[in-house]
Order: C-alpha cells, then sequence, then structure tokens
C-alpha cells in the first residue's frame, strides 16, 4: 500500500479522481453559467474569455455544459463497473475456487460473452432495452463482465495452490473460511486494476453508445451526446466537438494511467494481460 | 494436431450455438409485437394478423422456431427476412460487407504497421526518453474515442487542409482518414503489447546463450528476440479484427460509409430486429471463425504451443 501512494501515476491518477468527483458533485456551484440557458444573442461564439469553450447554436455556454456532463459519465462508469466488478468477482471465484459443473457452465458463458465483440455485445442489450442512460449502464455493466470474470478466475487458480490455503485447510478450516478469509483479499488487487481500466472502457463506451444515439437524449449535456450534436456543424462551430470530447481523452487517459499503475505495483504479471 | 484442431472446432460449434441462441432469444425478449411492429402505424385485420403469424412461425414454441430458424442459416444461409427492407438479410449483408472488410483490413493494417514497428523501438531502449514518449503516445491512442478522433481528422485534413473528402465510399481517399480513425487505437494496443512481448523474451535464456556464444548484438536481437516476440503479436493483431468490427459501427456512422456497421445502428434505431439478428448472429460467426484461424495459426508458428 505504501509502495503504491509513492508510484507517481496512481497518485496521479488518483488526484484526478478526486478532482473530477468535486467537480461533479458541485457542478451546479462551480459553472460559470446554467448549461441548459438558451440565449440565442450569444448563439455561436467561439472561445472568448467570457466563454472559455465557446457556445452552441442556441447560446448555451460549452464549458458549463463540458462540466456538467462529468457528472453523467462519471456515474455512467462508476454503476456500470459496480455491475461487472460484482458478477465478475462472484463468478470469477466460484469458477475458479470449486471448479468442476459451476466452472464449466461459468467458462461457456464467458466463451459466449467473449465471442462478441464487446461494442456489439452492448448493442444487442440496448437493442432490446432500448435506448437511453439506465440501458447504457446495463449493457457496458454486462459486456465488461466476461472479461472481469476471466481474470479473477485466474488469480484463484493461482492462490488455490498456494501453501497457506493447504494449512488452512490443514488445520480444519471451512470451504467458506477459506475463501472469504484466505481467497478473496488476494483477488483484491487483480479486480481492483480491473475495476479501473474497466471505468475508463466504461466512459469510453458509455460516450460511444451516446454518441450513436442509444444514451443521452438532449438536452442533457453528455459528453458523448456534445460531440454527436455538433459534429454536422464542424465547419461553424469546431469548438463544441473538440473541447467536449477532449473531456473524454483526458478523463480516460487519467483513469488508464491510475489503472496501469496499480497493475505495475500490484500484480506485475498482469502486464500484457489487461 | 488434427486432434488439437477438431477440438477447437468442436468448442466453435458449441459457442456458436449458444451465440445464437442467446441472440435469437434476447430478439425474443424484445417487448412489443413483432407483426403489429411490421404493419405500424396502422393496424393488420385478425384474419392477415392470423395468416402473417402462421407463415412467419410465430404461434410455434420458442425451441422449435428456433431450430427452424437455425436450420435455415445453416443449409441455406437463409438469416431471415428484414421488416423494414422487406428483404433478406443475406442479401443486405452481401451489399455491406465489402465496404467494411475493406475497412476493417485497413484498419488492422494502420495499427500493425504503427504499432508493432514503435513498441519495438520502445522496448530497445527500456524506461528512457523515447519509450517514455513512445508509450505515453500509445496510451493516449487508446484513451481517444473513435468518433472523436475522425471528427478532428475531418475538421484538419477535410475541411481545413482539403486533402480528403468527409464521407462516403470510394477510392483510396475515401479510406484514408477511416482507416487512420479505426487503426489508431489498435496502434496504440499493439505498440504496448509488441514492448512487452519484447522486454519478456529479452530475459530469456536463450536469448542469454546467443549473446554469451558471441553472435552480434543485430543477430541477437532480430533472429532470437524481435522474432520471438513477434509470436503472441501476431496473435494479437487478429484479435484486433473483433475490435475493428465493433469500431466499425461507429467510424461508418461518422464518416458516413456504406457497410454493416452503419446497417446495425440504423437497424437498431428502427427497431428492426430480423435484420438485427441476423447481422449480428453473421458478424458473432465471423469473429468466431477468424480467432479460430488465429489460435491454429498460433499453434503452428509457436512449437512450443501444448494442445
Amino acid at each position: 500500500m505504501k509502495r503504491a501512494l509513492r508510484e507517481p501515476r496512481i497518485l496521479f491518477g488518483i488526484g484526478f479522481l478526486l478532482a473530477l468527483s468535486v467537480i461533479a458533485v458541485f457542478a451546479p456551484a462551480i459553472v460559470p453559467y446554467d448549461p441548459f440557458e438558451i440565449s440565442p444573442q450569444e448563439s455561436l461564439m467561439p472561445p472568448c474569455s467570457r466563454h472559455w469553450f465557446g457556445t452552441d447554436t442556441i447560446g448555451r455556454d460549452v464549458f458549463s455544459r463540458v462540466l456538467y456532463g462529468t457528472r453523467y459519465s462519471l456515474v455512467l462508469g462508476v454503476l456500470a463497473i459496480s455491475i461487472s466488478a460484482t458478477f465478475g468477482s462472484i463468478l470469477g471465484l466460484v469458477s475458479g475456487y470449486f471448479g468442476g459443473p459451476a466452472d464449466a457452465v461459468i467458462m461457456r458463458i464467458v466463451d459466449v460473452g467473449l465471442a462478441f465483440p464487446s461494442v456489439l455485445l452492448a448493442l444487442l442489450v440496448i437493442s432490446i432495452v432500448g435506448a437511453g442512460l439506465p440501458s447504457v449502464i446495463l449493457a457496458i455493466g454486462i459486456s465488461s463482465t466476461p472479461p472481469f470474470i476471466r481474470i479473477v478466475r485466474g488469480s484463484v487458480l493461482v492462490i488455490k495452490e498456494m501453501t497457506y490455503i493447504e494449512a488452512a485447510r490443514a488445520i480444519g478450516a471451512g470451504q467458506a473460511r477459506i475463501l472469504f478469509r484466505h481467497v478473496l483479499p488476494e483477488v483484491f488487487a487483480p479486480a481492483l486494476t480491473m475495476a479501473t481500466l474497466g471505468l475508463a472502457g466504461a466512459i469510453f463506451s458509455a460516450s460511444s453508445l451516446s454518441f450513436l444515439g442509444f444514451g443521452a437524449r438532449p438536452p442533457t449535456p453528455e459528453w458523448g451526446l456534445l460531440v454527436s450534436s455538433a459534429r454536422h456543424q464542424l465547419r461553424a462551430a469546431w469548438w463544441i466537438s473538440t473541447f467536449s470530447g477532449l473531456a473524454i481523452v483526458v478523463s480516460v487517459l487519467s483513469i488508464n494511467i491510475l489503472g496501469d499503475g496499480l497493475r505495475d505495483i500490484l500484480d506485475p504479471k498482469l502486464r500484457g494481460k489487461i | 494436431m488434427i486432434a488439437y484442431i477438431g477440438r477447437r472446432i468442436l468448442l466453435l460449434v458449441l459457442t456458436l450455438f449458444i451465440s445464437t441462441f442467446v441472440i435469437f432469444g434476447a430478439m425474443q425478449l424484445v417487448p412489443g409485437d413483432p407483426i403489429l411492429a411490421m404493419f405500424f402505424p396502422r393496424v393488420p385485420s385478425p384474419e392477415v394478423y392470423r395468416s402473417l403469424q402462421e407463415q412467419l412461425g410465430l404461434n410455434k414454441p420458442f425451441f422449435v422456431r428456433y431450430f427452424n430458424y437455425i436450420g435455415k442459416v445453416v443449409l441455406h444461409g437463409d438469416l431471415g427476412d428484414s421488416f423494414k427492407q422487406i428483404r433478406p438479410v443475406s442479401s443486405i449483408i452481401v451489399l455491406n460487407l465489402a465496404p467494411t472488410v475493406e475497412l476493417g483490413l485497413a484498419g488492422i493494417f494502420v495499427s500493425m504497421a504503427i504499432g508493432i514497428p514503435i513498441g519495438f523501438l520502445a522496448a530497445a531502449t527500456p524506461y528512457r526518453v523515447v519509450d517514455q514518449s513512445v508509450m505515453v503516445l500509445a496510451l493516449i491512442g487508446v484513451s481517444t474515442p473513435s468518433f472523436w478522433l475522425g471528427l478532428l481528422l475531418i475538421l484538419v485534413f477535410s475541411l481545413g487542409l482539403g486533402w480528403f473528402p468527409t464521407s462516403g465510399v470510394g477510392g483510396l481517399s475515401y479510406l484514408v482518414l477511416p482507416a487512420l480513425t479505426l487503426g489508431l487505437y489498435g496502434a496504440g494496443y499493439l505498440a504496448r503489447f509488441a514492448r512487452s512481448s519484447v522486454l519478456e523474451v529479452k530475459h530469456m535464456d536463450y536469448v542469454t546463450t546467443a549473446r554469451s556464444k558471441g553472435l552480434p548484438e543485430r543477430i541477437v536481437n532480430w533472429r532470437h528476440i524481435f522474432r520471438n516476440a513477434l509470436i503472441p503479436v501476431a496473435t494479437m493483431s487478429g484479435l484486433l479484427v473483433g475490435y475493428m468490427l465493433g469500431g466499425a459501427v461507429i467510424v461508418e456512422t461518422v464518416f458516413g460509409r456504406l457497410g454493416m456497421g452503419h446497417v446495425l445502428v440504423n437497424a437498431i434505431s428502427e427497431k428492426d430486429f430480423p435484420l438485427v439478428q441476423g447481422l449480428l448472429i453473421f458478424i458473432v460467426s465471423m469473429f468466431s471463425v477468424v480467432n479460430l484461424i488465429v489460435d491454429i495459426s498460433y499453434a503452428y508458428i509457436d512449437p512450443r504451443v501444448k494442445y
């Protein structure tokens, strides 16, 4: 843990996530303008000192909208990853620890999940439950579960063979005790790494789904939707799509940096695997 | 080897069976009556409704319908008919397959042509300036959503410099920006993977042996390190096919290209479920077959792989 806090990438990443959370929570207090307020006389203003990221066709301040968008992306990402982390860890633990028929069934589910390119799995879910933000959370949560199961299962398989597990069994510890006291804590490191990289991926995918028109609806200032809404006005207003997209890149990049740092410190064996 | 291939093919058939079942089953969960949806906003008369129900087999139990459908897919390549376009799904796929394959191959080419060399370059001097710059670039590459990258490229190279058309399908000039958009993510991914692959091989005993028997560094690098490091990288490049199939959905939308991805997005928006179902089954099968080929060729190039 101490070692993790000395790693600059982890410090940077945690700092950035904290900053994002602060922006998300206090967005209404921070934004210079009301992100939903229409002012036609100020439409399509290029970036200037009053409107840092310019304004859109109906005069809304793009900077305020991008700041507000943090709320959507962060919440979408965290909820989607909570789904895949919960189910991924449970199924991975069961599959790796107990083996046998449970393992066979779970691994077939994983195979099927991995048989879909992840965007398509998300789109399959969207086509059943329809468009909208809750659907996006569900779609990304489901589509990022199979790789999660695989990583957790892989670590459990290694841990299970360790001598201290044998020792625990030898002194008469029950299955549940071994699973929760001895195996689970060791799975924490790869699961945390996976969840962090998954959060970056979820924000990435959520914005893609909104861009395609399956997520947020106007006038929600969601980043992917902001990029998409202005894509036919690139010539007239390059700033809307450019700055909204930049917010996605900076966030995803910072969280990826945190994930890479965690992986290298907590579990160097995973390098190249996730 | 043959036993291995046989086992893999069996596993593929099993996976495809379950995946098609999942897709088919999922489409049954969609709320709403498919026949009413076909006629919407008009309402069919009860006779028409019943005869269509009979004709489409919608009054049969779920498993019967599933096996009828899969039977037609396997025997006749018949993936059903689109509700909205009143055409067989297979003919829609035939029309749109070529542009997507073209885009995907170009994307993989971009990923490999950029990703592998810079990954190896980074690994040549690990933890130094070149390495760290390459790794930062690669991380930016995998963190940039393709829809935004595509718009930036259009902004700079089409609207700004006028070098390439903004959208459509045609000659090579129409392919450059979409292929770059699709390929840069993969390039970042491959660069990271190629680097770690080289670093892993570098510490192998046979590299130490090669060096200690007095081989010049150039030969050790090329013959012993890079060639072995390429094996996992080649596999990873094959796995990028899945990413390309998913990425095509977005890139085709951004650039207004014909293709499977574009058709899929429209089909979902229009709730044309038979088309969604047919497209997904086709894409998943294609992806699984490619993965199988990649795995088998991996076993073939790398003699250490146990079957």
